[in-house]
């Protein structure tokens, strides 16, 4: 069942409501300029499909359009940070951190210099647009490099809050978007720390963790509702906090359950798949199936036909998770 | 602005430059290993910029009112390092850390190992793209401070190079002015050879910089220049210092091979002898 201790929307099954993390992206940043003078937002010639159009409007001294020039975008935005500033870029995440990312490692992240940097497009639900724009690497390029927080919000609620959220991190943070509408399962009472998994979906006596990041949580709260009727009891955890991970709560699920699926929008070289990996290999091996982009590129399509093909929707959840009890025995 | 720059002062920021060519030789002989003629090539400008033209404080190397000298093309440093500890931004004998395990001086400058720094560099190309951060969060803030800019022409080669020379005027940042370094070498040979540069006046004139050109060895002319940029308003400015790589040192001047190499004890010694005596100009050494 859902717990009721995170005040999740009780109703995302029966009448799902959509919306884009990218748009809570721009109500986080609004709420944030309201407050803080020092928070600037540059651009990448992206200004409306990164949601930061209302920003540009509202606050045109403190906005930066760059031109199509991710690199420079990433050096200016550091230049600001160094002088007192709090930048966020905007741009696809395949472009930024893609196309800039030694920029990021140099100017950014070893020189400590207060940058958030927001990767929109993320994955496979960038859909139509094909393989070019599907960010599917963006995680495991960042998670390699020390001292930047890695964020992926669960849904528009979500991502607003840790938009919020990551201006009190004095320091880089890689915030991790998504264009198509997804469903919302949080509320404005869920609470929200960085660094801190949170457990969606409490079974009883579970035999399973499921371990999923980003949007597709949603597929993974359903494959356990329908798993229950099955008589297969799980756990889901959202762990919207890539980096710093939250070991101690991957630990004890696992000591739990014996068992974990994870699932993201990602490869899973380098992502969350691996991310838990590292953790469960070091303090408590288990078995572990793996639900994301598997060593192979994305192509063209609707959200929900790319997530049959590549095996990431509900059905195929449910299969990892039967797969991995059998491991078990 | 700057005042008129005296006899006297000229002399001293002379003798400054070979102080720093000096050290320059001793560090690259204790570190064993980084680029030797591109730092002694630059030790005039920086003894014009660390002695006479930037606003600074070495004891308060954050004092909010200075100005931002940042480095770009880093694997120069220690003709920077160089320049601060003769200014007391710390002791002259921890120039013989340089490279070495626990060191300050990282063999390409780190912004949080040493306040005054500004930036971390090494990676070509991304030092006009920081001053033009720094350079607009100073005007955000009403403040008057210049932001200057060392590059290497071999860094022009760098795409984003030229995605900040469009910032930079696109924004009117006339409190930024970028130094090349034309040297005209780079690890491969000559920049000409390598990708041609030039007409680099032209380019960035018609990327709307205001650009001046002057002998990167004499220290009068720089700082001219950089009085006249001083002047320029709506418009980022460049000055091309043409210099030339290991200079002051014969047999260092315009040799390829001295780009990314240091020198052993023999050629240190010989090279503190040609700097000492002004390339035997004078007869008692500095």
């Amino acid at each position: 069942m859902l717990n009721k201790e995170l005040y999740l929307n009780e109703d995302m099954f029966e009448n799902p409501q959509m919306s884009a993390t990218r748009d809570g992206y721009s109500s986080g940043l609004l709420n944030l300029a309201k407050i803080h003078n020092d928070v600037v937002v540059l651009t990448a010639d992206l200004t409306e499909s990164t949601r930061v159009e209302e920003f540009s409007k509202l606050y045109k001294d403190r906005f930066f359009e760059c031109g199509v020039a991710e690199q420079n975008m990433a050096g200016v935005a550091a230049g600001l940070a160094v002088t007192g500033k709090t930048p966020y870029i905007s741009s696809y995440a395949t472009f930024s951190p893609g196309r800039n990312w030694e920029v990021i490692r140099t100017t950014i992240i070893y020189n400590r210099a207060n940058v958030k940097i927001a990767g929109h497009h993320s994955g496979l639900m960038t859909a139509e647009d094909g393989a070019t724009h599907q960010a599917t690497e963006d995680i495991a390029i960042l998670r390699c490099i020390p001292d930047i927080t890695i964020i992926v919000p669960t849904d528009a609620i979500e991502a607003r809050k840790a938009t919020e959220k990551s201006y009190d991190i004095k320091g880089p943070v890689y915030l991790r978007f998504t264009r198509a509408n997804t469903s919302i399962m949080t509320t404005d009472k869920t609470p929200f720390s960085v660094g801190k998994n949170q457990t969606f979906w409490i079974g009883n006596n579970p035999k399973v963790s499921i371990f999923a990041t980003g949007f597709i949580l949603y597929n993974a709260l359903t494959a356990a509702k329908e798993l229950q009727k099955e008589g297969i009891e799980v756990n889901v955890v959202n762990v919207s906090t890539i980096k710093e991970s939250d070991t101690e709560n991957i630990i004890k699920e696992a000591s739990t359950t014996r068992a974990v699926v994870t699932a993201e929008d990602h490869q899973i070289t380098g992502g969350l798949g691996g991310m838990i990996s590292e953790v469960l290999s070091q303090n408590m091996p288990t078995p572990i199936e793996f639900v994301g982009m598997q060593n192979t590129f994305g192509e063209s399509g609707s959200p929900d036909e790319l997530l049959l093909k590549y095996h990431m929707d509900k059905d195929s959840i449910k299969e990892k998770v039967r797969k991995v009890i059998a491991r078990k025995k | 602005m700057l005042p008129d720059i005296t006899d006297k002062k000229l002399i001293e920021l002379e003798e400054k430059a070979a102080t720093i060519r000096d050290l320059i030789i001793e560090m690259l002989l204790t570190a064993k290993s980084g680029h030797t003629a591109g730092p002694i090539g630059m030790a005039d400008i920086f003894s014009a910029l660390y002695f006479y033209i930037l606003n600074h404080k070495p004891e308060d190397p954050l004092w909010d009112g200075r100005d931002r000298l940042v480095l770009s093309n880093g694997h120069i440093c220690p003709v920077r390092y160089a320049a601060m500890a003769l200014s007391d931004y710390f002791p002259i004998d921890e120039l013989k850390t340089l490279r070495k395990i626990n060191s300050r001086l990282q063999g390409h400058p780190h912004r949080i190992a040493i306040d005054g720094l500004e930036t971390t560099s090494g990676p070509l190309g991304e030092g006009i793209s920081q001053s033009i951060g720094i350079a607009l969060a100073l005007k955000m803030d009403n403040k008057n401070n210049r932001v200057y800019c060392i590059t290497s022409d071999g860094e022009h080669e760098e795409g984003c190079t030229w995605e900040a020379i469009m910032m930079g005027a696109k924004y009117r940042l006339d409190n930024l002015t970028v130094i090349i370094d034309r040297n005209n070498i780079q690890i491969d040979g000559f920049t000409e050879d390598v990708m041609p540069l030039d007409d680099l006046k032209k380019k960035y004139e018609s990327f709307n910089w205001h650009v001046l050109e002057v002998n990167g060895h004499s220290i009068k002319e720089f700082i001219e220049a950089v009085a006249e940029a001083q002047t320029i308003h709506e418009k980022p400015q460049c000055i091309i210092a043409h210099t030339i790589p290991g200079f002051g040192v014969d047999f260092m001047e315009n040799e390829a091979l001295w780009h990314g190499k240091p020198p052993n004890s023999e050629e240190a010694k010989k090279a503190i002898k040609e700097i000492n005596t002004m390339k035997n100009k004078i007869r008692s050494e500095y």
